[in-house]
């Protein structure tokens, strides 16, 4: 039977959790991808992992360690960029890299690998639990909040952050607002989809879009369709095919992509 | 004598970065319904002045007052509207003309507000008198210079301003729709009443379109009608050449 798969609690759980996740992180990959911060969704993914081997080592929830490291993360990050010293891009790189190492020194620290940490890494819908289930709904209501409240003034500050300021706007502000709620966003989802491929689910649906050249708001709403079907049919590949998660979810945002870029080609 | 109020003072304003002074002791009032058009060299402080003026930059000396309040606690700051200098890289973004005319009124409105049918049709407005109204659903990005100049401007009086402050609006922009977008300029502020603040880098557009002048390079070198600035004095002070000159119309 083709639905037998619903039958399963894990699988009833991964469904809704990639439902929810698909719906929200190309929301906040719109804002990321437009401003040319692409970078900054695998920067606090890689950040996450520091939290995650946090929590591992102190027998905490993982999970809620990630957001609160990812989450002064995004911070930093803002303060940095906005001192204008350095590139946007080489304070991500720095995060990313530096983060990276943090991490790999907390691991051997715990005396190497365990299956707990790979499954961060690559995703396992497998491990779902309620209290994430019930996270992700809390920031699933947050993300939409926020963008259906300030949706305007966002769309104001990427688009150009000088002619907000000069308006009254504040700008560095809403930038950090942006840059948190992608934090947390980050931080619940690499349950799905993993850390090392959180990034790509949450730009690819985005660049997709951004290849039919539609208005802002239809970008969005677009990139959330094909961030829908690529986690549901990815869900249903993984599962039948007995493949990895997160792989097979990034894998059909791929085709997807190539789909759209084909079609949408120069002449 | 009572003329116009003054809209914008400036006092004593210096800015530089790390010991290289951009702006030294700059004073000038800008009255209201004022046409003023800002010439200097590169490098001259031109543009630094327009973010001083806008807060986007803090001199280190003197202050800016608009409407006889100093700038920090000036709220209603969207009674300027800013056209700033472009450059093609920001383009890829997608937006559509009318997305990026209503930004314009997103201050003006406040947080947390919704655009109302009022605020509807002040955009709907200025897309007709800018002439974008037909380009609506185009992408920012498939318009021509001309025409990506018209929706920066209509973005700029989206929030109804009362002061329009350019910067080098008609850089990649070919001459025909100059003429037509210095006409325009001239209208609002005639006919308007628009107080208007123009940088160009064309000396000639700027003598035959201002109403007054001000000369800058790191210090105000002058400050008058055009036909007291287009002496070959002056312009041997801002440029370092003779520039002949010569001035029809008004």
């Amino acid at each position: 039977m083709a639905f037998e798969i619903f039958e399963l609690e894990f699988m009833r759980r991964a469904f809704v959790a990639g439902l929810l996740i698909s719906i929200i992180v190309p929301v906040i990959g719109t804002f990321l991808v437009v401003r040319r911060y692409s970078l900054m969704a695998d920067t606090l993914a890689h950040v996450s992992l520091v939290g995650v081997a946090t929590g591992v080592l102190m027998k905490t929830n993982p999970v809620i360690a990630a957001v609160i490291a990812s989450a002064i993360s995004a911070v930093l990050i803002e303060r940095l960029r906005g001192l204008k010293k350095l590139f946007a891009e080489s304070v991500l790189a720095i995060f990313l890299s530096g983060s990276l190492a943090v991490a790999v020194v907390m691991i051997s620290l715990a005396k190497g690998f365990n299956v707990d940490l790979l499954s961060y890494l690559f995703g396992s819908i497998s491990t779902i639990g309620s209290v994430d289930l019930y996270l992700l709904a809390a920031l699933f209501v947050l993300v939409l909040a926020s963008i259906g409240l300030f949706y305007k003034e966002f769309f104001l500050v990427s688009f150009d952050e000088e002619f907000a300021e000069a308006g009254g706007v504040k700008a560095r502000a809403l930038n950090l607002f942006i840059v948190l709620l992608a934090a947390v966003t980050v931080s619940l989802a690499m349950r799905i989809v993993g850390i090392l491929l959180i990034g790509a689910l949450m730009v690819i649906p985005v660049v997709t879009a951004r290849q039919f050249e539609l208005s802002f708001r239809n970008t969005i709403l677009v990139s959330i369709a094909f961030s829908l079907v690529s986690v549901i049919s990815g869900l249903f590949l993984s599962y039948y095919f007995d493949l990895a998660s997160g792989g097979t979810i990034v894998l059909v945002s791929l085709a997807i992509f190539l789909a759209a870029f084909i079609v949408n080609r120069p002449e | 004598m009572t003329g116009p109020a003054t809209c914008i003072e400036v006092r004593d304003v210096s800015f530089g970065y790390a010991g290289n002074p951009i702006l030294q002791d700059i004073t000038f009032d800008v009255r209201e319904g004022e046409y003023l058009g800002i010439i200097g060299p590169n490098g001259g402080g031109k543009t630094t002045l327009f973010k001083v003026i806008l807060g986007l930059l803090v001199p280190q000396k003197g202050e800016v007052r608009i409407y006889g309040e100093p700038l920090e606690s000036f709220r209603k700051k969207h009674v300027i509207g800013y056209v700033p200098q472009r450059s093609l890289s920001d383009y890829y973004f997608p937006a559509t003309v009318e997305e990026v005319v209503r930004s314009g009124r997103t201050a003006r409105l406040g947080l947390l507000k919704r655009f109302a049918r009022e605020d509807a049709g002040a955009i709907e407005r200025v897309m007709e008198v800018t002439d974008v109204a037909t380009l609506r659903k185009r992408l920012i990005g498939q318009l021509s210079g001309g025409e990506r100049q018209r929706v920066f401007i209509a973005r700029a009086l989206a929030s109804d301003p009362k002061i329009l402050i350019l910067d080098e609006p008609d850089v990649g922009v070919d001459v025909s729709a100059q003429e037509k977008f210095y006409s325009f300029l001239e209208n609002l502020n005639t006919g308007s009443g628009l107080t208007i603040l123009l940088i160009s880098h064309d000396i000639d557009v700027v003598a035959h379109q201002a109403r007054s002048i001000l000369c800058l390079n790191r210090r105000l070198v002058c400050h008058g009608p055009p036909k007291d600035f287009i002496t070959e004095d002056y312009m041997q002070k801002l440029y370092g050449k003779k520039v002949r000159f010569i001035l029809h119309g008004h």
